[in-house]
């Protein structure tokens, strides 16, 4: 037993043989890390492939939602993100402008900072919480398209505001100096110089906010998401379908579900999320490879 | 000069209430989960709220087991997503060559865009029968399972965030540290990693929200069962999050009733937490940049 805790003791590595392991170690970790991502598209591709026809996704669902497609939860979630960028990229984009052109290092910016950090932390059901209490309830507006989607509205608000205020502080000070030099009015420097030039940030960031409204359940599962509903929605005021509520409800709550149109709700979903996530790492590293400062 | 024209005053003011917008819907969220969660103080006696029996049908309030609950899923997460997510991170910023890092970086960003539902759906489908029939459990629908998922949620943030950090300290560091004889390995560890510290404990405590945040995939995979945690075996049983009790009982309640203002009470403590989670985050990584500058100066 000694002989082998002599052994261990005596046994040292080089610097250089330290760094060759742990280099492989860390490679090793990175991609156990990483390949799960990888099998997880390949699998809901492979499983949900042969549920996707034209018919899966433009007809009502049929027989309890065991039969048909699913295209009444498509269409809520396409109104419920139109609805979403609506209310939040106006006033995301509008916090972003003040807090990089307008504010200086004051108090109160540091507060409205503060403000912004609590609120990308905020869990995503104490949002529906908060949505229940003040739009459904106290405003009245009922479950509906209006109240999810201004509770989605207030969740993506964050994430639209640093990736915008991120854009516009890459801008370089010498282009509104000159702006202004030139005659034109603060704002006038914005509108045209600073924004344009910040458009494919922004652009980048207002997609992967919204691409997290889409694929967000717990706000809308008081706010505005319907079990099931016979028809489209008529105006603003009605329930919804969504996507990721109905996936959790045919996967949890409808026994004798096949499995095959499990998955194909899973690959329509995957689809929607990668495909904005895919425009906006497009619209960035071109905007990237075209910059001139 | 900027009141001149009509309409730049007016866009100047609007820009100036969106600037102010996020202090009032904080304020917002704060009045409206206080108002509705507070009277659950006044309705259920302090004992009772603090027991540790969740069974709303017969007056039991008890939110314990729910706030251990929450708090064993969140421990089992980071104990898989901090050495994996800062691994991963180290690895991106010091080891991979440029174009493995163009490859293994979106995929990450793909990972922290995936929809939380569609993770539980996983972790209903493959995970946990995986997890069943390998540990032999009774069911695979766990807090494990609840863990295992949850680190993967809590990844992406550490990963891109962490390797921010290590990115952002000066590549003089590391040159000083090489000109001196060191290794790589030792220079990422001795001096790199060092320097870098207060973005990664940031990072740590923002993967740490998401966690303790997570709503769904927790619902979907931790077998929803509100049982007292009180052993480490309780990680290999089904058990319930505070999240969890809330999306799944808050749509079958009346408005105004006791059990909605206790879900609202709830909704304060998780609040309370991601505040306090956050304000630590951010507070640290204000520190490291009154540091830098001293550094720098």
């Amino acid at each position: 037993m000694s002989h082998l805790f002599e052994m261990v003791k005596r046994f040292k590595l080089y610097p250089r043989q330290v760094e060759w392991l742990g280099f492989r170690a860390l490679a090793v970790g990175s991609v156990l890390t990483i390949t799960p991502i990888f099998m997880v598209v390949i699998y809901i591709l492979v499983q949900g492939g042969p549920a996707i026809s034209w018919g899966f996704l433009t007809q009502m669902p049929q027989n309890g939602m065991r039969e048909g497609g699913i295209l009444p939860a498509l269409v809520g979630t396409l109104y419920l993100t139109l609805g979403t960028a609506i209310f939040s990229v106006p006033l995301g984009i509008g916090a972003a402008i003040y807090l990089s052109e307008y504010s200086s290092d004051s108090s109160l910016t540091r507060i409205i900072r503060l403000a912004i950090i609590n609120l990308a932390g905020i869990p995503s059901v104490v949002y529906g919480l908060f949505g229940l209490g003040l739009f459904v309830i106290f405003l009245n507006f009922g479950t509906s398209i209006l109240a999810a989607s201004l509770t989605l509205s207030i969740m993506t608000l964050p994430v639209i505001i640093s990736t915008t205020e991120e854009a516009l502080r890459a801008v370089p000070q010498s282009f509104r100096v000159v702006a202004i030099s030139l005659g034109a009015t603060r704002w006038q420097a914005i509108r045209r110089v600073v924004l344009p030039q910040a458009l494919p940030g922004i652009l980048t960031g207002v997609i992967l906010g919204l691409e997290r409204a889409a694929g967000e359940t717990a706000p809308i599962l008081f706010t505005g998401a319907a079990f099931f509903l016979p028809r489209l929605p008529q105006s603003p005021m009605d329930a919804t379908m969504a996507l990721p509520y109905h996936l959790f409800v045919i996967s949890t709550q409808v026994p004798g579900m096949p499995i095959r149109i499990q998955y194909g709700t899973v690959l329509v979903l995957l689809t929607f999320v990668l495909g904005m996530n895919i425009v906006a790492t497009v619209i960035r590293s071109r905007a990237r490879a075209r910059r001139q400062w | 000069m900027e009141s001149k024209h009509p309409l730049e005053f007016l866009i100047t003011w609007f820009i100036r209430l969106t600037g102010y917008s996020s202090i009032f819907f904080v304020v917002l969220i704060l009045f409206f989960l206080v108002s509705e969660g507070l009277p659950a103080l006044s309705e259920v006696s302090l004992d009772t709220l603090f027991s540790t029996r969740w069974y709303p049908i017969e007056s039991y309030y008890g939110i314990l087991p729910l706030i251990l609950g929450s708090l064993v899923v969140t421990i089992g997460a980071m104990l898989i997503a901090v050495p994996f997510g800062i691994g991963t991170a180290v690895y991106l910023s010091e080891v991979a060559r440029p174009m493995v890092r163009e490859i293994l970086k979106p995929l990450v960003e793909i990972l922290a865009g995936l929809p939380s539902v569609m993770l539980g759906f996983l972790g209903i489908q493959v995970v946990s029968p995986f997890l069943r029939e390998f540990l032999d459990l009774p069911t695979g629908l766990t807090a494990f399972a609840g863990s295992l998922l949850l680190g993967g949620i809590a990844i992406p943030t550490i990963v891109s965030i962490a390797e921010d950090a290590m990115n952002n300290v000066p590549q003089s560091y590391r040159q000083g540290a090489l000109a001196l004889g060191a290794t790589r390995w030792q220079t990422m560890w001795g001096v790199t990693f060092p320097a870098a510290r207060s973005g990664i404990i940031t990072a740590i405590m923002l993967g740490l929200g998401r966690a303790i945040g997570e709503t769904m995939t927790v619902m979907m995979v931790t077998g929803n069962a509100p049982i007292m945690p009180n052993s480490i075996r309780a990680l290999f049983m089904p058990i319930r999050t505070m999240t969890a009790t809330i999306a799944s009982e808050m749509g079958e309640v009346a408005a105004g009733s006791i059990h909605y203002h206790v879900l609202f009470f709830i909704g304060i403590v998780l609040f309370l937490l991601a505040l306090i989670v956050n304000i630590t985050a951010s507070w640290v990584s204000m520190r490291k940049q009154t540091h830098k500058e001293r550094v720098l100066s």
